[in-house]
């Protein structure tokens, strides 16, 4: 009953915001939305495979390329938007079939989807020259990729609408709660369960009958392909691409939504990435140098004194103040 | 045949900077088990450690001299305040020393700026038919042995050496022989940061000095220190040599970036071969 | 033949230079209860992790049921029917009882798990306690737990690592009668040291030594074995002395 009621407030506010938000502030939570799929992202493979990926921003980056080229050449966002989630549900899949099935330790595989991230960042950067180009798509090196299209309501037999930003707000935040759900689903589904139980005991679980490398594997892609809708979102709102993306900078900041927000909760993904960003925001965007070493500093006082996440740690300090009233029996002396 | 000699040359430089710059990263991820993402940042600290003593108008040399020092006490403070707080917690500590790397890059830049600012490489050319060799990177690869070199006979002869190697295996059995682990840690966690800087000021003059100055490296140290596997400086050495043939190979074929891709590929690849990398493999049954 | 489930031919596994299993031919038939004792060391851990797929033996092979198991991984082996339950009971400690059960029977089952597992829960005494993870559950309960997670996945061949490690005396006669129950349905390798638990179950011995079978006979004929005296059983007139 409360999760549905739950649900139903999810979708009323989404569907009020814009009835009270500026229309700047509408363009701004719609690109925090997008951040929050990524995070989202995270939070599955991290939170209920067990596994951290610092290659979230990879996947993002290789969506939103992918969405670029594919808009650009072919003139549906449809398309495009499916082919860049397929593009980074498939690399997910390539990078999941080699460590995965190679049995790669788990902090090997965050090195290693970490230094992915950072080759593609450097490989895109090299890109500047003319030739580098998809059909009539130019990769643009450092300076991005740009003219990409935004995203389009395309009707079968009529012309394509590009979205207004209200719209794009609903449609975004109509598909955060879409995969929301369905993750939600997935990891309380039996898959997740199966999943929980390799997190707890992967040994055990194979001498059931499991194969772990398999579910490794598609928990990965399908992290992979929504860390590749948010990129492919985040090209069609912005018109724009460049390897800043696969910066470390970026890929730290998944982790950082992530950690604030608590893992293994989803809604805590969605939560950390609306805290920090809308922080940065206030705090203003004086200097990327500022934020990085802001951002550098809040990883390490986070990892030291609230491991859990920050968000959880504020519940139950909460908790604890205002808790007399439901005493827990272990703590009630 | 000069072709030949300057190109093998080229192989051989790659490979010495390869294993020069991943050594610290060997001792730190491969000896002590502590994924230090902050390692690359440790590079460029001891890059601008030989700017700055050249600015001040001493020789790449003493600045060469001195980054190890700088950069040693530098891991000493980040062990003693971070570090040695998440011993055990891997995937903590990669999290700590991320933000570490982000902070490190952040200040550098506030303090030094975003540019890239050169440091002349001493030391001149020579010729080798129609082709000008660089005499500095004859020193970097002669630097590259030496340090490998002395790296392996502390660890392998020396008391310090075997206290360390001897903590890593079991911290409880050294301290009821009377050796406090907890400064063993520091000890070998500082020298692999000396390492480092060394490494770091040694490419200076080659790479210029720029507070992204790891970034370029640190994708690359990595790998080769995961494909070293288990047997730190001899898989290290070995996972330079065969990946720093493949990236030369590949980049002297088309472009250098395309000579790390293959060089991560291949790595990928080898891994899922040899899961415990290449020392790993030579392990087996021992 | 036909009735044999498990044949083991010149199997072999080395550890370095140690071999800690030795040209071990084994044959079991099904319906069998087989225990299997000797002294450590005598290779019994290696075996069930040979039979399990956790270990690739260096030589010889495994078949079960007639299909070549030797080079096939863990899980699929599971899935052939072989289930295996710890000396230390390998539980989910997180998850609770229904789960732990649930879990064991759909790989096996699939959409038949949830009817099973309910079965289970009232077979082992554990049905007011489902909801509760099972790190909240005495050692004796999560033993049960355990014995569940077979009983619900329902393998051919069951192999057993000292069933009764750390339980009362009660406890390990409510086992003898759960071990011979789990018999009717299934093949059974019992690892134990317990000679009266041994005794209890009446089951056809088998005796390692250095990796490889020193004797098989009944548990009277293998006491009356001066051989494995000396080497296992004859401890117990000498200390007596």
């Amino acid at each position: 009953m409360t999760a549905w009621a739950l649900w139903a407030v999810a979708v009323a506010v989404v569907a009020a915001l814009p009835a009270v938000l500026s229309p700047f502030q509408i363009v701004q939570l719609t690109v925090f939305m997008i951040y929050s799929l990524l995070a989202l992202s995270l939070d599955l493979i991290w939170g209920f495979g067990g596994i951290l990926s610092f290659g979230q921003a990879a996947f993002f980056g290789v969506g939103g390329y992918v969405y670029g080229i594919v808009g650009i050449n072919s003139g549906s966002t449809t398309l495009a938007l499916i082919a860049g989630v397929a593009g980074a549900a498939g690399l997910a899949a390539l990078l999941g079939y080699f460590t995965f099935y190679g049995r790669v330790g788990s902090m090997y595989f965050a090195v290693i989807t970490l230094t992915v991230t950072l080759i593609l960042h450097q490989v895109m950067g090299t890109t500047a020259d003319p030739r580098y180009a998809v059909g009539q798509a130019r990769l643009g090196g450092y300076n991005g990729m740009t003219n990409i299209p935004s995203l389009a309501l395309e009707v079968p037999g009529r012309a394509p609408l590009t979205l207004d930003p209200v719209q794009l707000f609903y449609v975004v935040g109509g598909l955060l709660l879409l995969v929301l759900a369905l993750t939600r689903a997935l990891v309380r589904g039996s898959f997740g369960r199966v999943l929980a139980a390799i997190r707890e005991d992967e040994l055990r679980t194979e001498l059931l009958g499991y194969d772990p490398r398999w579910r490794k594997l598609v928990t990965f892609a399908i992290s992979g392909s929504i860390a590749g809708l948010a990129g492919g979102l985040f090209a069609g709102w912005g018109n724009f691409m460049n390897p800043q993306v696969f910066s470390m900078f970026q890929s730290a900041l998944v982790v950082i939504w992530v950690m604030v927000g608590g893992r293994s909760t989803l809604y805590g993904a969605v939560v950390g990435t609306l805290v920090v960003q809308s922080l940065t925001n206030y705090l203003g965007t004086a200097s990327v140098t500022y934020t990085t070493v802001a951002l550098g500093t809040a990883l390490v006082v986070i990892v030291l004194l609230f491991p859990r996440g920050l968000v959880p740690a504020i519940e139950g300090a909460v908790r604890r103040v205002s808790g007399r009233r439901p005493p827990a029996p272990e703590f009630a002396r | 045949m000069d072709f030949v000699a300057v190109t093998a040359f080229g192989i051989v430089y790659t490979i010495a900077t390869l294993i020069l710059l991943a050594l610290g990263l060997a001792v730190i991820f491969g000896m002590m088990g502590v994924i230090n993402l902050a390692q690359a940042e440790f590079l460029m600290v001891g890059a601008y450690t030989v700017l700055i003593v050249t600015a001040h108008g001493a020789s790449v040399w003493v600045g060469i001299a001195v980054a190890p020092v700088v950069v040693g006490l530098l891991g000493l403070v980040i062990e003693r305040t971070i570090i040695r707080f998440l011993y055990g917690r891997i995937l903590d500590t990669m999290l700590a020393t991320w933000g570490l790397s982000l902070g490190l890059v952040g200040l550098v830049t506030l303090v030094f700026g975003p540019t890239t600012e050169g440091i002349a490489t001493p030391l001149g050319h020579v010729t080798v038919g129609e082709y000008r060799l660089s005499v500095y990177s004859v020193f970097v690869i002669l630097m590259a042995f030496a340090v490998l070199g002395l790296t392996y006979g502390l660890f392998n002869y020396t008391r310090f050496g075997l206290v360390a190697r001897a903590t890593m295996q079991n911290p409880n059995m050294v301290s009821a022989l009377g050796v406090n682990p907890a400064r063993v840690y520091m000890g070998t966690f500082a020298f692999g940061a000396a390492l480092a800087g060394l490494g770091g000021g040694v490419m200076a003059p080659l790479t210029g000095v720029v507070p992204t100055l790891g970034l370029a490296f640190i994708a690359k140290i990595f790998i080769t220190v995961i494909v070293g596997g288990p047997v730190i400086l001899l898989g290290t050495t070995t996972a330079g040599v065969v990946l720093g043939l493949v990236e030369s190979l590949v980049s002297y074929g088309s472009t250098p970036i395309y000579g790390q891709v293959a060089m991560l590929a291949f790595a990928i690849i080898l891994l899922r071969l040899l899961p415990q990398g290449i020392s790993g493999f030579w392990r087996r049954g021992v | 033949m036909n009735d044999v489930v498990l044949q083991t031919r010149g199997l072999v596994k080395e550890f370095g230079g140690l071999r800690a299993v030795n040209s071990l031919d084994f044959t079991l038939r099904r319906g069998e209860l087989r225990c299997v004792i000797g002294p450590n060391g005598a290779g019994k851990s290696t075996l069930f992790k040979l039979l399990t797929g956790q270990l690739k033996p260096t030589a010889g092979t495994i078949h079960f049921k007639g299909l070549d198991v030797t080079r096939l991984l863990p899980h699929e082996i599971a899935r052939a029917g072989i289930g295996i339950k710890f000396q230390v009971p390998r539980v989910y400690d997180s998850l609770s009882v229904t789960e732990n059960l649930w879990l064991s029977a759909r790989s096996r089952h699939g959409a038949a798990a949830g009817a099973i597992v309910d079965r289970v829960l009232a077979e082992v005494g554990l049905v007011e306690r489902r909801t509760s993870p099972v790190g909240h559950l005495s050692h004796g309960d999560r033993q049960w737990v355990e014995i569940g997670m077979v009983l619900t996945s329902d393998p051919d061949l069951v192999l057993l690592d000292e069933p009764t490690a750390g339980m009362t005396h009660a406890e390990a006669r409510r086992t003898a009668d759960l071990v011979r129950e789990i018999n009717r349905r299934a093949t059974l390798i019992v690892v134990e040291h317990d000679m009266d638990f041994v005794r209890s179950i009446a089951g056809y011995v088998t005796v390692l030594h250095r990796g490889a079978v020193l004797a098989e006979g009944t548990m009277d004929e293998i006491r009356a074995n001066d051989v494995v005296r000396d080497i296992y059983l004859g401890k117990r007139p000498r200390a007596r002395r």
